[in-house]
Protein backbone atom coordinates (compact mmCIF):
# COMPACT_ATOMS: atom_id res chain seq x y z
CA UNK A 1 0.00 0.00 0.00
CA UNK A 2 2.61 2.53 0.90
CA UNK A 3 6.20 1.50 0.74
CA UNK A 4 8.36 4.58 0.84
CA UNK A 5 11.80 5.02 -0.57
CA UNK A 6 13.69 8.27 -0.29
CA UNK A 7 16.78 8.39 -2.48
CA UNK A 8 19.60 10.95 -2.29
CA UNK A 9 17.13 13.62 -1.28
CA UNK A 10 18.44 17.18 -1.21
CA UNK A 11 16.59 20.37 -0.41
CA UNK A 12 17.97 23.84 -0.72
CA UNK A 13 16.13 27.09 -0.13
CA UNK A 14 17.05 30.47 -1.49
CA UNK A 15 17.27 32.87 1.41
CA UNK A 16 15.05 35.82 0.58
CA UNK A 17 15.14 37.49 3.93
CA UNK A 18 17.67 40.06 5.02
CA UNK A 19 19.35 39.25 8.28
CA UNK A 20 21.19 42.07 9.92
CA UNK A 21 23.15 40.14 12.48
CA UNK A 22 25.48 38.12 10.30
CA UNK A 23 26.43 40.12 7.27
CA UNK A 24 29.61 38.12 6.83
CA UNK A 25 28.01 34.75 7.17
CA UNK A 26 27.36 33.59 3.60
CA UNK A 27 24.46 31.42 4.71
CA UNK A 28 22.36 34.34 5.83
CA UNK A 29 23.01 36.57 2.83
CA UNK A 30 20.07 37.46 0.70
CA UNK A 31 19.93 35.19 -2.32
CA UNK A 32 22.34 32.70 -0.78
CA UNK A 33 21.32 29.08 -0.84
CA UNK A 34 20.55 27.40 2.42
CA UNK A 35 20.98 23.66 2.36
CA UNK A 36 18.35 22.14 4.60
CA UNK A 37 18.51 18.48 3.71
CA UNK A 38 21.51 16.70 2.27
CA UNK A 39 21.69 13.20 0.87
CA UNK A 40 18.81 11.72 2.75
CA UNK A 41 18.32 8.01 2.11
CA UNK A 42 15.50 6.26 3.89
CA UNK A 43 13.25 3.32 3.35
CA UNK A 44 10.02 2.64 5.21
CA UNK A 45 8.15 -0.60 4.92
CA UNK A 46 4.51 -0.80 4.11
CA UNK A 47 2.33 -0.29 7.20
CA UNK A 48 5.12 0.98 9.40
CA UNK A 49 4.60 3.57 12.04
CA UNK A 50 7.60 5.81 11.49
CA UNK A 51 8.57 8.39 14.09
CA UNK A 52 10.98 11.07 12.99
CA UNK A 53 12.99 12.86 15.65
CA UNK A 54 15.28 15.80 15.30
CA UNK A 55 16.11 19.16 16.74
CA UNK A 56 13.89 22.05 15.85
CA UNK A 57 14.64 23.65 12.48
CA UNK A 58 16.57 20.68 11.10
CA UNK A 59 14.19 20.11 8.21
CA UNK A 60 11.67 17.54 9.42
CA UNK A 61 8.65 19.51 8.25
CA UNK A 62 10.39 20.21 4.96
CA UNK A 63 10.81 16.51 4.38
CA UNK A 64 7.20 15.75 5.26
CA UNK A 65 5.98 18.47 2.90
CA UNK A 66 7.93 16.90 0.07
CA UNK A 67 6.57 13.48 1.01
CA UNK A 68 3.05 14.91 0.75
CA UNK A 69 3.84 16.58 -2.57
CA UNK A 70 3.41 20.15 -1.32
CA UNK A 71 7.04 20.91 -2.08
CA UNK A 72 9.59 19.64 -4.61
CA UNK A 73 13.01 18.18 -3.80
CA UNK A 74 15.95 20.14 -5.17
CA UNK A 75 17.40 16.82 -6.23
CA UNK A 76 16.82 13.17 -5.45
CA UNK A 77 13.61 11.20 -5.50
CA UNK A 78 10.80 10.16 -3.25
CA UNK A 79 9.14 6.94 -4.35
CA UNK A 80 5.90 5.71 -2.92
CA UNK A 81 5.17 2.15 -4.06
CA UNK A 82 7.72 2.70 -6.80
CA UNK A 83 6.11 5.84 -8.12
CA UNK A 84 7.64 9.24 -7.81
CA UNK A 85 5.67 11.82 -5.83
CA UNK A 86 4.49 14.51 -8.26
CA UNK A 87 2.08 16.56 -6.19
CA UNK A 88 -0.54 16.40 -3.46
CA UNK A 89 -2.87 13.45 -3.65
CA UNK A 90 -5.67 12.14 -1.51
CA UNK A 91 -3.74 8.89 -1.20
CA UNK A 92 -1.42 10.61 1.26
CA UNK A 93 -3.14 12.79 3.78
CA UNK A 94 -1.16 15.36 5.70
CA UNK A 95 -2.29 16.18 9.21
CA UNK A 96 -1.21 19.71 9.91
CA UNK A 97 0.98 20.87 12.76
CA UNK A 98 -1.32 23.83 13.26
CA UNK A 99 -4.99 23.65 12.72
CA UNK A 100 -5.90 22.44 9.27
CA UNK A 101 -9.61 22.13 10.00
CA UNK A 102 -11.79 24.64 8.17
CA UNK A 103 -13.22 26.94 10.87
CA UNK A 104 -16.35 27.84 8.87
CA UNK A 105 -17.48 24.24 8.81
CA UNK A 106 -18.77 21.93 11.51
CA UNK A 107 -16.91 18.80 12.50
CA UNK A 108 -19.34 16.82 10.38
CA UNK A 109 -18.71 18.97 7.30
CA UNK A 110 -14.97 18.81 7.83
CA UNK A 111 -14.99 15.04 7.95
CA UNK A 112 -17.29 15.03 4.95
CA UNK A 113 -14.50 16.65 2.90
CA UNK A 114 -12.73 13.31 2.92
CA UNK A 115 -15.66 11.32 1.55
CA UNK A 116 -17.05 13.66 -1.10
CA UNK A 117 -16.72 10.92 -3.70
CA UNK A 118 -19.45 8.81 -2.04
CA UNK A 119 -22.53 9.84 -3.97
CA UNK A 120 -25.18 8.09 -1.92
CA UNK A 121 -26.07 10.46 0.89
CA UNK A 122 -27.04 7.82 3.43
CA UNK A 123 -23.94 5.78 2.83
CA UNK A 124 -21.79 8.88 3.10
CA UNK A 125 -23.44 9.83 6.38
CA UNK A 126 -22.74 6.37 7.78
CA UNK A 127 -19.05 6.61 6.90
CA UNK A 128 -18.75 10.09 8.42
CA UNK A 129 -20.44 8.90 11.59
CA UNK A 130 -18.20 5.87 11.75
CA UNK A 131 -15.04 7.96 11.78
CA UNK A 132 -16.42 10.54 14.18
CA UNK A 133 -17.31 7.70 16.52
CA UNK A 134 -13.87 6.19 16.06
CA UNK A 135 -12.16 9.29 17.44
CA UNK A 136 -14.81 9.54 20.16
CA UNK A 137 -16.33 12.79 19.06
CA UNK A 138 -19.85 11.39 19.00
CA UNK A 139 -22.27 14.18 19.89
CA UNK A 140 -19.98 16.91 18.62
CA UNK A 141 -20.91 16.55 14.96
CA UNK A 142 -22.51 19.97 14.70
CA UNK A 143 -19.90 21.78 16.74
CA UNK A 144 -17.56 24.27 15.19
CA UNK A 145 -13.81 24.21 15.68
CA UNK A 146 -13.76 26.99 18.25
CA UNK A 147 -16.07 24.97 20.46
CA UNK A 148 -13.55 22.14 20.76
CA UNK A 149 -10.50 21.73 22.96
CA UNK A 150 -7.04 21.26 21.45
CA UNK A 151 -7.15 17.50 21.83
CA UNK A 152 -10.59 17.25 20.24
CA UNK A 153 -9.41 19.30 17.29
CA UNK A 154 -6.52 16.93 16.65
CA UNK A 155 -8.92 13.99 16.88
CA UNK A 156 -11.32 15.66 14.48
CA UNK A 157 -8.52 16.26 12.03
CA UNK A 158 -7.46 12.67 12.44
CA UNK A 159 -11.01 11.53 11.68
CA UNK A 160 -11.07 13.66 8.56
CA UNK A 161 -7.77 12.20 7.40
CA UNK A 162 -8.78 8.61 8.16
CA UNK A 163 -12.13 8.96 6.42
CA UNK A 164 -10.26 9.38 3.12
CA UNK A 165 -8.80 5.89 3.70
CA UNK A 166 -5.42 7.05 2.47
CA UNK A 167 -2.51 4.70 1.93
CA UNK A 168 -0.42 6.86 4.21
CA UNK A 169 -0.90 9.40 6.94
CA UNK A 170 1.65 12.16 7.41
CA UNK A 171 1.56 13.90 10.76
CA UNK A 172 3.68 16.86 11.75
CA UNK A 173 4.01 17.13 15.52
CA UNK A 174 0.42 16.07 16.12
CA UNK A 175 0.73 16.29 19.91
CA UNK A 176 2.34 19.69 20.26
CA UNK A 177 0.40 21.99 22.52
CA UNK A 178 -1.65 19.26 24.16
CA UNK A 179 -1.68 18.88 27.91
CA UNK A 180 0.07 15.87 29.44
CA UNK A 181 -2.94 13.61 29.92
CA UNK A 182 -4.44 14.34 26.52
CA UNK A 183 -1.08 13.63 25.01
CA UNK A 184 -0.85 10.24 26.69
CA UNK A 185 -4.36 9.39 25.49
CA UNK A 186 -3.68 10.55 21.96
CA UNK A 187 -0.54 8.41 21.83
CA UNK A 188 -2.57 5.38 22.76
CA UNK A 189 -5.33 6.25 20.34
CA UNK A 190 -2.96 6.68 17.42
CA UNK A 191 -1.21 3.41 18.24
CA UNK A 192 -4.54 1.57 18.47
CA UNK A 193 -5.76 3.18 15.31
CA UNK A 194 -2.56 2.18 13.54
CA UNK A 195 -2.85 -1.42 14.70
CA UNK A 196 -6.46 -1.43 13.53
CA UNK A 197 -6.07 0.08 10.06
CA UNK A 198 -2.46 -0.94 9.40
CA UNK A 199 -1.69 2.04 7.18
CA UNK A 200 1.75 3.56 6.93
CA UNK A 201 2.08 6.53 9.25
CA UNK A 202 4.97 8.95 9.10
CA UNK A 203 5.01 11.19 12.12
CA UNK A 204 7.33 13.93 13.28
CA UNK A 205 7.68 14.46 16.98
CA UNK A 206 10.17 16.25 19.15
CA UNK A 207 9.51 13.96 22.07
CA UNK A 208 11.78 10.93 22.25
CA UNK A 209 9.34 9.04 24.47
CA UNK A 210 6.55 9.56 21.94
CA UNK A 211 8.72 7.87 19.37
CA UNK A 212 9.80 5.03 21.65
CA UNK A 213 6.27 4.28 22.80
CA UNK A 214 4.67 4.51 19.39
CA UNK A 215 7.15 3.81 16.62
CA UNK A 216 7.82 0.71 14.60
CA UNK A 217 10.76 2.62 13.26
CA UNK A 218 12.63 5.53 14.72
CA UNK A 219 14.47 7.99 12.53
CA UNK A 220 16.78 10.58 13.97
CA UNK A 221 17.80 13.55 11.88
CA UNK A 222 20.39 16.04 13.02
CA UNK A 223 22.94 18.56 11.86
CA UNK A 224 22.89 21.43 9.40
CA UNK A 225 22.29 20.40 6.72
CA UNK A 226 20.34 17.55 8.22
CA UNK A 227 21.45 13.98 7.80
CA UNK A 228 19.94 10.73 8.94
CA UNK A 229 21.77 9.62 12.07
CA UNK A 230 19.55 6.71 13.02
CA UNK A 231 16.92 4.72 11.19
CA UNK A 232 16.14 1.77 13.37
CA UNK A 233 13.32 -0.69 13.34
CA UNK A 234 12.01 -1.68 16.75
CA UNK A 235 11.31 -5.38 16.65
CA UNK A 236 9.43 -7.58 19.06
CA UNK A 237 8.32 -4.97 21.54
CA UNK A 238 4.54 -5.23 21.60
CA UNK A 239 2.16 -2.42 22.52
CA UNK A 240 1.40 -1.08 25.05
CA UNK A 241 5.04 -0.47 25.78
CA UNK A 242 6.53 0.27 29.13
CA UNK A 243 9.75 2.17 28.56
CA UNK A 244 11.30 1.36 31.95
CA UNK A 245 10.83 -2.38 31.62
CA UNK A 246 12.21 -2.80 28.13
CA UNK A 247 16.00 -2.82 28.07
CA UNK A 248 16.14 -2.43 24.28
CA UNK A 249 14.10 0.76 24.49
CA UNK A 250 16.11 2.08 27.42
CA UNK A 251 19.34 1.64 25.51
CA UNK A 252 17.91 3.17 22.39
CA UNK A 253 16.59 6.07 24.41
CA UNK A 254 20.03 6.78 25.84
CA UNK A 255 21.59 6.53 22.41
CA UNK A 256 19.05 8.97 20.97
CA UNK A 257 19.61 11.48 23.74
CA UNK A 258 23.36 11.21 23.24
CA UNK A 259 23.02 11.81 19.51
CA UNK A 260 20.89 14.85 20.18
CA UNK A 261 23.65 16.19 22.40
CA UNK A 262 22.17 15.43 25.84
CA UNK A 263 24.36 13.15 27.94
CA UNK A 264 22.64 12.85 31.33
CA UNK A 265 19.11 11.62 31.44
CA UNK A 266 17.33 11.10 34.72
CA UNK B 1 -30.12 48.30 31.04
CA UNK B 2 -32.32 51.33 31.57
CA UNK B 3 -29.37 53.67 31.36
CA UNK B 4 -28.80 52.64 27.76
CA UNK B 5 -32.13 54.16 26.79
CA UNK B 6 -32.66 56.91 29.33
CA UNK B 7 -29.26 58.58 29.00
CA UNK B 8 -29.43 59.19 25.23
CA UNK B 9 -33.01 60.38 25.61
CA UNK B 10 -31.99 62.90 28.24
CA UNK B 11 -29.13 64.12 26.06
CA UNK B 12 -31.51 64.46 23.14
CA UNK B 13 -34.05 66.47 25.13
CA UNK B 14 -31.34 68.77 26.49
CA UNK B 15 -30.01 69.42 22.98
CA UNK B 16 -33.54 70.23 21.78
CA UNK B 17 -34.03 72.60 24.68
CA UNK B 18 -30.76 74.41 23.95
CA UNK B 19 -31.76 74.58 20.30
CA UNK B 20 -35.10 76.08 21.26
CA UNK B 21 -33.50 78.63 23.56
CA UNK B 22 -30.99 79.68 20.90
CA UNK B 23 -33.75 80.11 18.34
CA UNK B 24 -35.83 82.27 20.69
CA UNK B 25 -32.83 84.34 21.75
CA UNK B 26 -31.37 85.27 18.35
CA UNK B 27 -34.59 86.51 16.84
CA UNK B 28 -34.00 85.28 13.31
CA UNK B 29 -37.04 84.50 11.20
CA UNK B 30 -38.55 81.05 11.49
CA UNK B 31 -37.71 80.39 7.85
CA UNK B 32 -33.98 80.89 8.39
CA UNK B 33 -33.59 79.18 11.73
CA UNK B 34 -36.60 77.10 12.74
CA UNK B 35 -36.87 75.66 16.22
CA UNK B 36 -37.38 72.02 17.14
CA UNK B 37 -41.15 72.25 17.33
CA UNK B 38 -41.36 73.74 13.86
CA UNK B 39 -39.04 71.06 12.54
CA UNK B 40 -41.09 68.26 14.08
CA UNK B 41 -44.23 69.83 12.74
CA UNK B 42 -42.70 69.95 9.26
CA UNK B 43 -41.63 66.31 9.52
CA UNK B 44 -45.25 65.44 10.18
CA UNK B 45 -46.43 67.66 7.35
CA UNK B 46 -44.07 66.06 4.81
CA UNK B 47 -44.94 62.58 6.02
CA UNK B 48 -48.67 63.12 5.71
CA UNK B 49 -48.54 64.70 2.26
CA UNK B 50 -46.34 61.87 0.95
CA UNK B 51 -43.39 64.05 -0.11
CA UNK B 52 -40.95 62.56 2.36
CA UNK B 53 -41.83 59.01 1.40
CA UNK B 54 -41.39 59.73 -2.29
CA UNK B 55 -37.95 61.31 -1.82
CA UNK B 56 -36.77 58.65 0.58
CA UNK B 57 -37.74 55.87 -1.80
CA UNK B 58 -35.95 57.66 -4.64
CA UNK B 59 -32.75 57.96 -2.61
CA UNK B 60 -32.91 54.39 -1.34
CA UNK B 61 -33.48 53.13 -4.86
CA UNK B 62 -30.32 54.84 -6.13
CA UNK B 63 -28.23 53.70 -3.20
CA UNK B 64 -29.47 50.15 -3.56
CA UNK B 65 -28.82 50.05 -7.29
CA UNK B 66 -25.34 51.55 -7.10
CA UNK B 67 -24.40 49.53 -4.05
CA UNK B 68 -25.57 46.21 -5.49
CA UNK B 69 -23.81 46.89 -8.77
CA UNK B 70 -20.58 47.69 -6.95
CA UNK B 71 -20.90 44.54 -4.81
CA UNK B 72 -21.77 42.28 -7.75
CA UNK B 73 -18.83 43.50 -9.79
CA UNK B 74 -16.33 44.48 -7.10
CA UNK B 75 -16.41 41.38 -4.90
CA UNK B 76 -15.88 38.77 -7.66
CA UNK B 77 -13.21 40.95 -9.27
CA UNK B 78 -11.52 41.31 -5.89
CA UNK B 79 -11.47 37.52 -5.56
CA UNK B 80 -9.90 37.14 -8.97
CA UNK B 81 -7.27 39.74 -8.16
CA UNK B 82 -6.58 38.13 -4.81
CA UNK B 83 -6.10 34.69 -6.33
CA UNK B 84 -4.30 35.38 -9.60
CA UNK B 85 -1.02 37.17 -9.12
CA UNK B 86 -0.55 38.18 -12.77
CA UNK B 87 -3.88 39.96 -12.92
CA UNK B 88 -3.19 41.69 -9.64
CA UNK B 89 0.21 42.88 -10.84
CA UNK B 90 -1.39 44.22 -14.00
CA UNK B 91 -4.31 46.08 -12.42
CA UNK B 92 -3.35 46.95 -8.89
CA UNK B 93 -1.43 50.18 -9.67
CA UNK B 94 -4.36 51.47 -11.72
CA UNK B 95 -6.79 50.62 -8.93
CA UNK B 96 -4.64 52.28 -6.29
CA UNK B 97 -4.45 55.35 -8.54
CA UNK B 98 -8.22 55.61 -9.07
CA UNK B 99 -9.18 54.74 -5.52
CA UNK B 100 -8.25 58.01 -3.77
CA UNK B 101 -10.21 60.09 -6.29
CA UNK B 102 -13.32 61.25 -4.46
CA UNK B 103 -16.50 59.99 -6.07
CA UNK B 104 -17.63 63.62 -6.15
CA UNK B 105 -14.82 64.43 -8.58
CA UNK B 106 -16.64 62.19 -11.05
CA UNK B 107 -19.72 64.45 -11.03
CA UNK B 108 -18.86 66.46 -14.16
CA UNK B 109 -18.00 63.37 -16.17
CA UNK B 110 -21.01 61.49 -14.87
CA UNK B 111 -23.35 64.24 -15.96
CA UNK B 112 -21.71 64.72 -19.36
CA UNK B 113 -21.63 61.01 -20.12
CA UNK B 114 -24.86 59.83 -18.57
CA UNK B 115 -27.05 62.93 -18.73
CA UNK B 116 -29.44 63.66 -15.91
CA UNK B 117 -31.74 61.43 -13.94
CA UNK B 118 -30.92 58.19 -12.17
CA UNK B 119 -27.93 56.92 -14.21
CA UNK B 120 -25.34 59.53 -13.13
CA UNK B 121 -26.46 59.29 -9.49
CA UNK B 122 -26.24 55.50 -9.53
CA UNK B 123 -22.85 55.77 -11.23
CA UNK B 124 -21.56 58.01 -8.44
CA UNK B 125 -22.81 55.63 -5.76
CA UNK B 126 -21.17 52.81 -7.66
CA UNK B 127 -17.85 54.67 -7.78
CA UNK B 128 -18.00 55.40 -4.07
CA UNK B 129 -18.41 51.71 -3.16
CA UNK B 130 -16.63 49.85 -5.91
CA UNK B 131 -12.96 50.40 -5.06
CA UNK B 132 -13.37 49.86 -1.34
CA UNK B 133 -15.13 46.55 -1.94
CA UNK B 134 -12.66 45.52 -4.61
CA UNK B 135 -9.57 46.24 -2.56
CA UNK B 136 -10.85 44.84 0.72
CA UNK B 137 -11.96 41.63 -0.98
CA UNK B 138 -8.59 41.35 -2.67
CA UNK B 139 -6.72 41.78 0.61
CA UNK B 140 -9.04 39.35 2.40
CA UNK B 141 -8.47 36.68 -0.23
CA UNK B 142 -4.72 37.18 -0.15
CA UNK B 143 -4.61 36.74 3.59
CA UNK B 144 -6.36 33.37 3.65
CA UNK B 145 -4.04 30.94 5.40
CA UNK B 146 -2.09 28.89 2.82
CA UNK B 147 -2.80 25.83 4.95
CA UNK B 148 -6.39 25.81 3.72
CA UNK B 149 -5.23 25.68 0.12
CA UNK B 150 -2.89 22.84 0.97
CA UNK B 151 -5.80 21.01 2.56
CA UNK B 152 -7.74 21.65 -0.63
CA UNK B 153 -4.92 20.24 -2.78
CA UNK B 154 -4.51 17.28 -0.46
CA UNK B 155 -8.21 16.43 -0.58
CA UNK B 156 -8.31 16.85 -4.34
CA UNK B 157 -10.64 19.87 -4.48
CA UNK B 158 -11.70 21.02 -7.92
CA UNK B 159 -11.22 24.67 -8.82
CA UNK B 160 -14.92 25.22 -8.18
CA UNK B 161 -14.70 23.63 -4.75
CA UNK B 162 -11.71 25.78 -3.84
CA UNK B 163 -13.85 28.85 -4.54
CA UNK B 164 -17.03 27.67 -2.84
CA UNK B 165 -15.55 25.77 0.09
CA UNK B 166 -12.46 27.84 0.87
CA UNK B 167 -12.28 31.29 -0.71
CA UNK B 168 -15.86 32.48 -0.28
CA UNK B 169 -16.48 31.28 3.27
CA UNK B 170 -13.04 32.47 4.34
CA UNK B 171 -13.64 36.05 3.21
CA UNK B 172 -17.30 36.46 4.13
CA UNK B 173 -16.58 38.09 7.52
CA UNK B 174 -14.29 40.72 5.95
CA UNK B 175 -16.73 41.32 3.12
CA UNK B 176 -19.62 41.88 5.50
CA UNK B 177 -17.51 44.44 7.36
CA UNK B 178 -16.64 46.32 4.21
CA UNK B 179 -20.23 46.18 2.99
CA UNK B 180 -21.22 47.91 6.20
CA UNK B 181 -18.58 50.52 5.59
CA UNK B 182 -19.48 51.14 1.96
CA UNK B 183 -23.21 51.37 2.48
CA UNK B 184 -22.52 54.25 4.84
CA UNK B 185 -20.34 55.94 2.22
CA UNK B 186 -23.02 55.37 -0.41
CA UNK B 187 -25.59 57.02 1.81
CA UNK B 188 -23.27 60.02 2.21
CA UNK B 189 -22.67 60.30 -1.50
CA UNK B 190 -26.28 59.94 -2.66
CA UNK B 191 -27.20 63.27 -1.08
CA UNK B 192 -24.47 65.05 -2.99
CA UNK B 193 -25.35 63.21 -6.20
CA UNK B 194 -28.98 64.24 -5.92
CA UNK B 195 -28.05 67.87 -5.64
CA UNK B 196 -26.77 67.96 -9.19
CA UNK B 197 -28.56 65.71 -11.57
CA UNK B 198 -32.04 64.77 -10.44
CA UNK B 199 -35.47 66.06 -9.45
CA UNK B 200 -36.13 63.71 -6.55
CA UNK B 201 -34.48 62.22 -3.51
CA UNK B 202 -33.51 63.57 -0.12
CA UNK B 203 -30.59 65.55 -1.57
CA UNK B 204 -32.96 67.20 -4.00
CA UNK B 205 -35.42 67.90 -1.17
CA UNK B 206 -32.70 69.72 0.74
CA UNK B 207 -31.50 71.71 -2.25
CA UNK B 208 -35.00 72.58 -3.40
CA UNK B 209 -36.07 73.66 0.08
CA UNK B 210 -33.04 75.88 0.37
CA UNK B 211 -33.98 77.58 -2.85
CA UNK B 212 -37.46 78.08 -1.46
CA UNK B 213 -35.94 79.33 1.80
CA UNK B 214 -37.69 76.60 3.77
CA UNK B 215 -35.00 75.73 6.30
CA UNK B 216 -37.50 73.59 8.19
CA UNK B 217 -37.77 71.31 5.17
CA UNK B 218 -33.98 71.27 4.92
CA UNK B 219 -33.93 70.02 8.48
CA UNK B 220 -36.54 67.39 7.72
CA UNK B 221 -34.25 66.14 4.95
CA UNK B 222 -31.30 66.01 7.34
CA UNK B 223 -33.28 64.25 10.06
CA UNK B 224 -34.47 61.62 7.60
CA UNK B 225 -30.95 61.06 6.29
CA UNK B 226 -29.69 60.54 9.81
CA UNK B 227 -32.49 58.14 10.70
CA UNK B 228 -32.10 56.05 7.55
CA UNK B 229 -28.34 55.99 7.99
CA UNK B 230 -28.82 54.52 11.45
CA UNK B 231 -31.25 51.97 10.08
CA UNK B 232 -28.86 50.91 7.31
CA UNK B 233 -26.06 50.46 9.79
CA UNK B 234 -28.32 48.39 12.02
CA UNK B 235 -29.26 46.14 9.12
CA UNK B 236 -25.62 45.64 8.15
CA UNK B 237 -24.74 44.88 11.75
CA UNK B 238 -27.40 42.18 11.80
CA UNK B 239 -25.92 40.81 8.59
CA UNK B 240 -22.60 40.30 10.38
CA UNK B 241 -24.33 37.87 12.73
CA UNK B 242 -25.71 35.58 10.05
CA UNK B 243 -24.53 32.01 10.19
CA UNK B 244 -21.84 32.00 7.58
CA UNK B 245 -20.18 35.21 8.78
CA UNK B 246 -20.18 34.60 12.51
CA UNK B 247 -16.99 32.54 12.60
CA UNK B 248 -14.98 35.64 11.70
CA UNK B 249 -15.78 37.21 15.04
CA UNK B 250 -14.08 34.29 16.74
CA UNK B 251 -10.71 34.61 15.09
N1 LIG C 1 9.94 28.25 2.41
C1 LIG C 1 11.15 28.34 2.97
N2 LIG C 1 12.06 29.22 2.51
C2 LIG C 1 13.27 29.32 3.07
N3 LIG C 1 13.70 28.57 4.12
C3 LIG C 1 12.85 27.68 4.64
C4 LIG C 1 11.53 27.52 4.10
N4 LIG C 1 10.90 26.56 4.82
C5 LIG C 1 11.79 26.15 5.76
N5 LIG C 1 12.95 26.82 5.66
C6 LIG C 1 14.14 26.59 6.48
O1 LIG C 1 14.42 25.23 6.50
C7 LIG C 1 14.84 24.82 7.78
C8 LIG C 1 14.05 23.62 8.25
O2 LIG C 1 12.71 24.01 8.49
P1 LIG C 1 11.63 22.95 8.98
O3 LIG C 1 11.54 21.86 7.99
O4 LIG C 1 10.37 23.69 9.25
O5 LIG C 1 12.26 22.44 10.34
P2 LIG C 1 11.64 21.48 11.45
O6 LIG C 1 10.27 21.07 11.03
O7 LIG C 1 12.60 20.34 11.53
O8 LIG C 1 11.63 22.23 12.73
C9 LIG C 1 14.72 26.01 8.70
O9 LIG C 1 16.01 26.52 8.93
C10 LIG C 1 13.90 26.99 7.92
O10 LIG C 1 14.34 28.29 8.18
MG1 LIG D 1 8.37 21.61 11.93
Amino acid sequence: MAHIKIENLNKRYINRRKTRRDDDNPETKVGAEVVVLQDINLEFEDGEMVCILGSSGCGKSTMLRMLAGFDRPTSGRILIDGEQVKGPSSNYIYVFQHNGLLPWMTIWQNVELGVRHIKDEEERGDVIQEYIDMVELTGFEDHHIYQLSGGMRRRAELARALAVEPDMLIMDEPFTGLDFLTRMKMREEVVNMHEYIGKTIVMVTHDIDDALVMGDRIVLMAGTPAEVKVSQKILDVPHPRNLEKEPTLCNLREELYLKLGVSHVA
Amino acid sequence: MNRRYILPLVTFIIICLIWDVVVRANGWSVQVFPGPLVAINSVWELITNGTLFKHTVASLYRVTAGFYLAALIGIPLGMILGRIKVIKDAFNPLIQFLRPISPLAWIPLAVIWLGIGDPPAIFLIFMSCFFTLLVSTMIAVESISPIYFQVAANFGFSRYEVITKIVIPAVIPEIVTSLRLTVAIAWLVVVAAEMIAVQSGLGYLILDSRNALRMDYVMVGMITIGAIGLLLDYIMLRLARVDCAFWGSLK
